[in-house]
């Protein structure tokens, strides 16, 4: 199973200058996973100490937000394609 | 230091203008690596609120798609402030997650005058810069 990501330019330092990487997973979370044993330390601007979507990230798979697809819980097929873009927002 | 075409530089604060009192957002497209701020993106606030933006996921992720199949980056993202300095916020620095790019505030506070400036944030760390204002960058015969 191969699913394409692509990777915003904050994050490329992980990936090594990559913007798009190639990972496994069933779900949002076990991609995550998967890009991390890849590209270690990546989960951790991600995904939160709690276990949740850091809210400073975007994540999509497809075209949909994955807020609205059960976030992490989000299920995945061989060909999908995730995105990740910073959440451009302040005050 | 940011340079930007006066048209570009106009619609922005038009942008603040007509949006004010809610807080205005938006990018400046241009080339990857070229530092030219060319194509503006006026973007939907999905706040709407007078004292916070944020880009709507949706929108954001399909300005993106045009800006990769443009070969094009934001280099600059914009937004307003209508009551306050044109200053990043202490929630401006915690977002700003495109170290690239230029980091413009404009307020609207004061009805007569727009204040315009640019900033650099980097790792949490915020430059102001110089704004050159043109009447045309680059790219033009």
């Amino acid at each position: 199973m191969a699913i394409e990501v692509r990777i915003p330019t904050i994050l490329r330092n992980y990936t090594g200058g990559e913007k798009q990487v190639e990972a496994n997973g069933t779900s949002l979370a076990s991609l995550i996973d998967d890009l991390d044993a890849k590209h270690p330390g990546i989960k951790g601007r991600l995904v939160t100490d709690d276990g949740s979507l850091h809210r400073f990230v975007n994540v999509y798979v497809n075209d949909e937000d994955v807020r609205f697809t059960g976030a992490l819980d989000t299920g995945l097929s061989d060909g999908d394609e995730v995105t990740i873009l910073p959440a451009v927002a302040g005050g | 230091m940011l340079t930007l075409d006066r048209a570009v530089r106009d619609a922005i604060v038009a942008h603040a203008r007509r949006d004010h009192p809610d807080e205005a957002c938006g990018i400046v497209a241009g080339p990857i690596g070229s530092d030219r701020a060319e194509r503006l993106v006026e973007m939907t606030n999905a706040a709407r609120s007078m004292t916070q933006y944020e880009f709507e996921p949706a929108e954001q992720l399909r300005v993106y798609r045009e800006m990769d199949d443009r070969d094009e980056e934001a280099v600059v993202v914009y937004h307003s402030h209508t009551a306050t300095e044109a200053y990043p916020s202490r929630t401006d620095v915690r977002y700003a997650s495109q170290p690239g790019a230029h980091y413009v505030l404009v307020s609207t506070r004061e009805p007569a005058e727009t204040e315009f400036r640019s900033y650099r944030i980097v790792d949490g760390v915020v430059t102001e810069e110089e704004v050159r204002v043109c009447e045309s960058v680059g790219g033009e015969a």
